[in-house]
């Protein structure tokens, strides 16, 4: 899964790195949101914040996006600087209403002044199973199928890393488990740090989850869950995973 | 079909109000003439109020134009550079402080008697509905999109960053709220005009309205005056429909 010791980062660097987070710390005026955290988010694999709303997820998301500065280090393993290949999913879909589906896939390209390759993002629309929704604006589009266009539009932006922000958080239950399905399938090999307050979640995708407790926000645990993802959730080890993150979780208290 | 026959059955018992209290009341029709009179004037001097709001339609649209291009750009600059926030901010404040009122004996002795000077009044009254609506649009980009598009373009200089976020992200976003501000400036842009006729012009309604009124031509006044108030409501219908047909995505409704 990880770069293997003693590849040159020019061979690496298309293949997807690692994130190595050290003692970040970030404050919005007198109060302190995160201090000194630190964790490494292993390369090619699914890493879930887990923790209660409040705490510090998003802007420790937006800390690693570099959104936000402050003391500490967001380096990637292969020693390269990470703009330009940091694709973000956040809480909302992030569409831009006056654009139709596909331009909104398309926005990356537009931005950077890159000729629109429209077949490749008819193509990120047919994956996510929204090819006839392409000349749709986002207003005349459901919540779920708004959440697979930002979907695909992560994935026309074809980066090693992929930071996602609760990025199912405002859809019904069962959208929300085919969306994971669907991102869980699409995202495999990348490198996925994922923030969620929902366990069953993090159970479902993750191949490592990582607790996030107190105030200011520390990591208070890590659990691998092991095997495919993703994973199914009515099984026994699923339910004892439940149980230990929601132990993890009531220590805050 | 209602709305308008509403419309037009409200008209008329007006109407007939006024045309009602002149005859029983018998007041003089060189202080109120009656709407009949009125109509009989405005058919009978049509040119000459068509030809006086050529020129007050021309002033109106001008400002327009002109006042918009500033607006916008104004607050394109405010919102991109520290330094012409810090300047541009006060001033865009004292630029309404001042009454145009005061002011179109200045621009008048200025721009002259001619059409100028009636398009700066314009300008000067559309200009900040326009700016302080389309820089509160450009400030309230939904901060999500902002995150998203700074990922995006992470790659570019800062300078090409910037440009790419405001055209891209910002300006778009902020077409409904400068939308905003283009209704009223086109409800206010009359006023401009037509004060800066009253106060120094050889043409337009306004110059007209203050010649009939200095001749006791009241029924002409009421004329050139219902021809503007007319031609207001229909610049202002029509900008609205074209901005609304400009901006599809923006949701609209009213109560129901």
């Amino acid at each position: 899964m990880g770069v293997p010791p003693g590849t040159s980062p020019e061979a690496s660097a298309d293949e997807g790195f690692g994130l190595a987070l050290r003692d970040l710390s970030v404050a919005y005026g007198a109060r302190t949101i995160l201090r000194d955290l630190s964790l490494d988010v292993p390369a090619g694999s699914t890493t879930c914040l887990l923790g209660p709303s409040g705490i510090g997820k998003s802007t420790l998301l937006r800390r690693v996006a570099g959104l936000i500065d402050g003391p500490g280090t967001v380096q990637a393993t292969d020693g390269q600087p990470l703009a330009g290949r940091v694709a973000l999913m956040g809480q909302g879909d992030g569409l831009l209403p006056w654009l139709n589906a596909l331009d909104n896939v398309l926005l990356g390209s537009r931005l950077r002044g890159e000729r629109a390759d429209r077949d490749r993002g008819l193509a990120m629309l047919a994956r996510v199973g929204l090819a006839e929704a392409a000349e749709s604006r986002p207003a005349t589009l459901s919540g779920g199928m708004r959440q697979r266009v930002a979907l695909a539009r992560t994935l026309m932006e074809d980066c090693p890393l992929v930071l996602m922000d609760e990025p199912f958080s405002a859809v019904d239950a069962l959208t929300r488990l085919r969306l994971q399905d669907l991102a869980a399938e699409m995202l495999a090999g990348r490198t996925v740090l994922m923030v969620t307050h929902d366990p069953w979640e993090a159970i479902r995708i993750s191949h490592a989850i990582t607790v996030m407790t107190g105030d200011p926000a520390t990591i208070s645990r890590t659990l691998e869950p092991g095997g495919q993802t993703p994973r199914a959730i009515d099984t026994d080890s699923a339910r004892d995973h439940w149980r230990q993150l929601m132990e993890a979780l009531g220590e805050m208290a | 079909m209602s709305r308008l026959l509403t419309a037009v059955a409200t008209t008329f018992v007006l109407l007939g109000l006024w045309q009602g209290y002149v005859q029983v009341s018998g007041i003089e029709p060189f202080l109120l003439p009656g709407p009949i009179a009125v109509i009989e004037t405005l058919i009978a001097r049509h040119e000459l109020i068509l030809r006086h709001l050529g020129t007050t339609a021309q002033e109106i649209v001008l400002g327009l134009l002109i006042g918009t291009t500033l607006g916008v750009a104004a607050a394109i600059l405010i919102h991109a550079i520290p330094a012409a926030r810090r300047i541009g901010l006060p001033l865009l404040v004292i630029s309404q402080a001042v009454p145009v009122f005061a002011l179109a004996p200045l621009l008048v002795l200025w721009l002259g008697y001619g059409l100028w000077s009636k398009v700066a009044m314009a300008v000067l009254i559309i200009f900040f509905p326009v700016t302080t609506a389309f820089l509160d649009g450009l400030r309230r980009t939904e901060p999500g999109m902002l995150d998203l598009a700074s990922i995006m373009s992470a790659t570019l200089p800062p300078f090409r960053r910037t440009v790419a976020l405001m055209l891209h992200v910002r300006i778009p976003a902020a077409l409904p709220a400068l939308a905003s501000g283009l209704r009223v400036a086109t409800g206010v842009a009359p006023i401009g005009a037509v004060v800066g006729e009253w106060v120094g012009s050889s043409a337009g309604l306004g110059y007209l309205m203050l010649h009939a009124n200095g001749r006791m031509q009241i029924d002409l006044l009421f004329a050139a005056l219902f021809v503007l108030a007319l031609f207001s409501v229909l610049l202002w219908l029509s900008v609205d429909a074209l901005l609304r047909r400009a901006l599809p995505w923006q949701p609209d409704s009213f109560a129901r």
